[in-house]
């Protein structure tokens, strides 16, 4: 009997490693596991032995079934791995191949610019103010300490409609008497101000990569009972700071405007080579970012604010060039131009 | 504005190097654009040192010379060549102890050939063997190195030099004669290199548009004292008075007028080193005369008139008459430039009973100007109203020294400072007799100006508190005087009087603050946070709107762009059929554009969007593009009480689809041409977005789109635009290729007023108990519209179905011509139980009834 499980034992683990995939494996399991298996017939046949010889006999099949069934177990669970694995292989793809194109929308790089300066400054406490683009002369120049034919207006080459007195505004300065006339008009006590003043502008000027009829600007404007040149500087360096990274270094010019005394140009280091001399900042080491000053006491005696009590801060800056120095861009046309090759890289 | 630094020596010591000077002045306001170096090292050039720091700092050009090799010589003789008619032999002392032998073509030597040793030498630049310098023959400046070289038979190793060679300027007729003084030997550089600063002068800068002025900025920025302004004049002629009588009739526009005579000048070339500070300030010297009045006004920065006084006299018949006055009807003049001019009903004049002699403080006239045989000269220093001058200048479009600094406002005590300085110089280089005085009518003095200010006011504005004595060195520095009380609390401040910028009152306060940051420095001025009172915050609910627009329609794939505001109704006629009716709301127009493409303020987004599609059409097979901009319409006017005529400024948004619904890709793609229902999609996502409610999508028919093809978009029963399929006749118009063009015209203004009013819609709640789906398909008349059975179902089936999914359309044999099927997917739900199908039956029941009996549907099997 010893003999015969012995011999069950050794033909049914050579008939297991025979079994090459798992439909081999079910029939081995039905053969020698299954309830009509040599096995099975043996075990049943215990009964038989002579009582003595029972317990040993016993003993041993109980082991050889449990090795048996071990043995299954792991022939099963490497037959499993082995055809995963070959399923995976089967599954394998050209990685190398492009992905699905995803046909996504991009925001005009003008959006984007605004979007980034709107929000350096929100979080200093200026917000929005929008006025229209086809001006009357007074709001951009009258207003702004320019009355007719002063030669400061020499700067800003104007385009003029058919309507007397009515032209496309050269700068958002207009914005800055609407809001302060806004602003001044409720109540006894004029209200201090804190704004930006993004926009279109129109310049009757020959189109070049360096300047374009119609462009942006964007202008700030802080009037209150208490603010100073000084304030003006830390402010406009948070915001180079906010924009270019806390290391960069800011310095301010005197200028001239006339809608600001003093009056300055703001540079910063230049981002891109750090300040130490690169073709973007012509190796100067700094770039001319935006014009600023504290605000002339006429203008602010135009938008109903009383120089002898309020003082204000204005800066004006160019979003396309800084957006320009940002990547590398050396003409301007391109905002305006629409072409999607240009557009679709933002 | 050029300005050679040798110049400014003249009046302030300079104290730091050429680059610290211009770092000074660019930082004091005074930008300057270029350093240009005239033979000394520019500082890339310089050994590391001093300079280092400032090495990038400017754009910079120049010529150094190289103290070993170029110096100062003279000519001892000029011998002819042996072998070359047109080439001379010098001897030359160069300084070094030996006689050097020096080829040259110079035709300004010709006269010395053959004379034998000179008994008054030359005095040249020399240049040595190794040398850098311009090559004179050829155009431009082309650097070359002095090589040794036999020419004609006469061994060569070194050679004098002209301005052109040595980066003065481009004169290459004849070499460099040197004044008489010249030391031999000494370097060139030592002896006449310079710095020339091209300086930028803003407009309320008039005072420095000038050598002087200049000088006292650097004074005032370093700290050294300025020299006064030579105003002696040797004078022995005969009194002036008697010999020419002014007569100003129009006082308000020309407040002042000053002559001086002088009698017996010779014309003749002015000195050396006059010649060359004219050149380097970029004015080409003529002769004595007229470069003393430009040196003058260089110098003052008073422009100066010369007259040929026997001109003047033998007009008048006697002692000339000068007369400032407003022109006759119809009266021209011809100017120095040989332009005879209409005048303008403003245009000052100078004249004399004969008639007008020249434009006042803009050009002279052709007639009575300074010749070669000119001996006597009445030099004119005058006063003009600015802002006259400058609408002049524009008219005329002519533009001088003269006019650019009159408009920008000359004072008129400036007018006596620059004849004296101007007869002076005359007298000097042209010998003659100065006329004893001056005649000077000056019917309108100038009103001293007196500004009072407080170190309190100072500290206000600039955040700096400066004490009194500290304000009064930095204005008396630029020539304010300054009275301050003795509790040093306010400062009483009179302008000098050689500006006119400084306005009366708190205009004039924050004129003297600015000129107190200037000199204090704004780089010494702390930074600091506001520390004012945020004010009330408001939100900018129609810019958020906007911009929550084009995020949505950015998400639903779309790319943004942003056109000129500036087009023609040409151009915009396109968006309509050639046949049908035309947009005749008039324009807003440019009257000077700068070209006929952009001359109106457009009427349409779309236009400009189709326009954009139309450019790119040709490099992309699938465009999907939005815009959201303004169009100027007729309107009501401005806000603030602005006058009518601004047009009404409205934001429309502009959508167009076309080409393929997908990008091409390698698998899969579905390439299939857009069309109305993708336009459509987009639209409905962003009304979605923007939780719009009661939206309708009428059909309608729309001149640029195709019938049937076209629905205007209602929300909650307003007008908001209209979509569909561009009119195949537009689509050529605008040379888009044969493909289906979706577009949608919305107005943003309805759309994000209505917006504006869902910004707080309530979110439903989630439902805690299981939905039912089931389908349900529909057969109805082919005519009746999808939305109408949506709508029915939804009515019908009341609150338990919460969603109405249109999943199939189906027209075929199987359910018979003129009618179609529409699939629904419809999901119940209630919010406080599990629906029992009993529920759902009940429900499904209405609805079938409910379509049966209004649209005679059936249930498709």
């Amino acid at each position: 009997m010893l003999e015969k499980l012995e011999s069950i034992e050794r033909e049914a683990l050579a008939a297991l490693a025979a079994a090459a995939d798992t439909g081999a494996l079910e029939q081995w399991r039905v053969k020698h596991l299954g309830r009509s298996s040599v096995l099975a017939a043996a075990l049943s046949d215990l009964g038989t032995l002579p009582k003595d010889l029972r317990p040993v006999a016993g003993k041993r099949g109980n082991e050889v079934k449990q090795a048996l069934e071990t043995a299954y177990a792991a022939r099963a669970e490497a037959l499993r791995q082995a055809e995963l694995e070959r399923a995976m292989t089967l599954g394998a793809v050209d990685v190398t191949l492009p992905g699905r194109p995803v046909a996504r929308g991009r925001l005009h790089p003008h959006t984007q610019v605004f979007r980034m300066l709107f929000k350096a400054f929100a979080e200093m406490g200026f917000q929005i103010y929008r006025s229209r683009d086809v001006e009357t002369d007074d709001y951009n120049f009258g207003f702004l300490n320019m009355p007719p034919h002063h030669p400061a207006r020499d700067q800003w080459d104007t385009f003029h409609t058919q309507t007397p007195g009515v032209i496309l505004r050269t700068h958002t300065s207009p914005g800055q008497i609407h809001a302060m006339r806004e602003y001044s008009r409720n109540g006894t006590a004029p209200e201090p101000i804190r704004v930006i003043l993004p926009g279109m502008c129109y310049r009757y000027e020959q189109v070049t990569a360096r300047a374009d009829m119609q462009f942006l600007q964007m202008e700030g404007l802080a009037v209150g009972r208490n603010i100073r040149l000084s304030d003006l500087k830390g402010t406009l360096s948070e915001f180079a700071r906010r924009l270019f990274g806390a290391q960069v270094r800011t310095r301010f010019r005197a200028d001239h405007f006339p809608f600001t005394e003093p009056s300055a140009e703001m540079d910063v280091e230049c981002f891109v080579c750090g300040g130490q001399g690169c073709p973007v900042c012509k190796q100067s080491g700094w770039l001319e970012i935006l014009g600023c000053g504290m605000v002339h006491p006429t203008v602010l005696e135009h938008g109903g604010y009383d120089p002898r009590v309020f003082s204000g801060f204005a800066f004006g800056m160019g979003p396309q060039r800084i957006f320009m120095l940002m990547h590398k861009i050396n003409d301007i046309r391109y905002f305006l131009q629409n072409d999607l090759r240009f557009l679709e890289q933002f | 504005m050029k300005v050679p630094l040798s110049w400014l020596k003249d009046f302030v010591d300079v104290v730091l190097s050429p680059e610290e000077i211009a770092y000074k002045l660019t930082f004091g306001g005074l930008e300057v654009e270029e350093i240009e170096y005239i033979g000394w090292p520019r500082p890339e050039n310089a050994a590391r040192g001093q300079h280092a720091q400032w090495r990038q700092e400017f754009k910079t050009y120049g010529l150094s010379w190289d103290p070993a090799k170029i110096v100062v010589a003279q000519i001892l003789e000029v011998l002819p060549h042996p072998n070359a008619d047109r080439l001379t032999l010098l001897r030359l002392d160069d300084g070094s102890g030996q006689e050097q032998t020096v080829l040259t073509g110079a035709p300004n030597l010709f006269p010395y050939k053959g004379q034998g040793s000179l008994p008054q030498p030359l005095k040249v630049a020399y240049a040595r063997e190794g040398s850098v310098l311009y090559d004179g023959h050829k155009p431009g400046r082309e650097l070359m190195t002095l090589k040794r070289a036999k020419i004609r038979g006469v061994e060569s190793y070194s050679m004098v030099c002209s301005e052109k060679e040595l980066g003065i300027s481009d004169e290459h007729e004849g070499i460099l004669l040197l004044d008489e003084d010249a030391p031999v030997g000494q370097p060139l550089a030592d002896y006449m290199g310079d710095v020339v600063y091209t300086v930028k002068t803003n407009p309320n800068m008039a005072r420095n548009i000038n050598i002087y002025g200049v000088a006292r900025e650097i004074a005032a920025l370093t700290g050294q004292a300025l020299r006064p302004l030579p105003q002696a004049v040797r004078a022995d002629g005969p009194a002036i008075t008697g010999q020419v009588t002014i007569e100003i009739r129009s006082p308000e526009l020309n407040p002042r007028f000053v002559a001086a005579l002088i009698k017996g000048v010779t014309i003749a070339p002015s000195p050396y080193r006059v010649q060359r500070r004219l050149r380097l300030a970029g004015i080409r010297p003529i002769n004595n005369i007229v470069d003393a009045t430009n040196y003058a006004m260089l110098e003052v920065g008073q422009p100066l008139h010369a007259f040929d006084y026997d001109v003047l006299t033998r007009r008048a018949g006697g002692a000339p008459r000068l007369i400032t006055r407003l022109p006759a009807p119809g009266e021209t003049l011809t100017t120095l430039d040989g332009v005879e001019r209409k005048l303008d009903d403003f245009t000052i004049l100078v004249c004399d009973p004969a008639g007008a002699l020249s434009i006042g403080g803009v050009m002279g006239g052709a007639e009575s100007e300074v010749s070669d045989q000119t001996v006597n000269v009445l030099l004119e220093g005058a006063a003009w109203e600015f802002i006259n001058i400058r609408k002049t200048s524009q008219s005329q479009k002519l533009h001088s020294e003269a006019g650019y600094r009159f408009a920008r406002g000359i004072h008129p005590a400036m007018a006596v400072r620059g004849v004296t300085r101007g007869i002076e110089l005359m007298r000097q280089w042209g010998g003659g007799t100065v006329a004893q005085g001056l005649v000077d009518e000056y019917p309108r003095p100038a009103p001293t100006v007196t500004v009072t200010i407080t170190p309190a006011e100072v500290e206000r504005l600039l955040g700096v508190a400066l004490p009194a004595a500290e304000i009064v060195r930095m204005l008396e520095a630029l020539e304010f005087k300054c009275e301050v009380t003795s509790d040093r609390s306010l400062i009483t401040v009179t302008t000098p009087d050689h500006r006119l910028d400084i306005g009366q009152g708190v205009v004039g306060q924050a004129d003297l603050i600015e000129e107190i940051a200037r000199i204090y420095g704004y780089e010494r001025i702390p930074e600091t946070l506001l520390v004012d009172a945020l004010p009330p915050q408001r939100r900018n609910l129609a810019l958020e709107l906007e911009e929550l627009t084009r995020d949505l329609l950015v998400d639903a794939g779309l790319q943004e762009v942003q056109s000129y505001n500036l087009t023609t109704p040409d151009k915009e006629r396109r968006v309509l059929p050639p046949s049908g009716p035309a947009d005749d709301r008039p324009y807003v127009t440019v009257v000077n554009p700068i070209t006929p493409e952009r001359a109106h303020l457009r009427h349409s987004v779309l236009a400009s969007v189709l326009e954009i599609a139309a450019l790119n059409t040709r490099l992309q097979d699938r465009l999907a593009l939005f815009e959201i901009g303004l169009v100027f319409l007729p309107g009501e006017g401005g806000d603030d009480g602005q006058p009518a005529g601004l047009p009404d400024e409205r934001r429309r948004l502009a959508v167009a689809l076309t080409g393929a619904r997908q990008p091409l890709a390698w698998q899969g793609a579905d390439r299939a041409p857009l069309d109305f229902f993708d336009l459509k999609g987009v639209v409905e996502t962003l009304l979605q977005g923007l939780h719009l409610e009661a939206v309708a999508f009428a059909p309608t028919t729309h001149p640029s789109l195709l019938p049937g093809r076209t629905a205007e978009l209602q929300v909650n029963g307003q007008v908001a635009g209209w979509l569909g399929e561009l009119h195949p006749l537009v689509r050529e118009q605008f040379d888009l290729p044969a493909q289906p063009v979706l577009v949608a015209d919305l107005d943003l203004e309805v759309l994000l007023a209505q917006a504006a009013q869902r910004e707080l819609f309530p979110a439903v709640p989630v439902p805690e108990y299981p939905p039912v789906k089931e389908d349900l398909a529909v057969i109805v008349a082919d005519e009746v519209p999808a939305a109408q059975v949506h709508a029915l179902i939804a009515r019908a089936g009341g609150a338990l179905v919460a969603q109405v999914t249109l999943f199939d359309v189906y027209r075929g044999d199987q359910i018979g011509a003129g009618k179609k099927s529409l699939a629904f997917s419809l999901t119940y739900q209630a919010p406080d139980r599990t629906l029992t199908d009993a529920d759902v039956a009940k429900v499904r029941g209405r609805i079938v009834k409910k379509l049966q009996d209004d649209l005679s549907a059936t249930l498709r099997g």
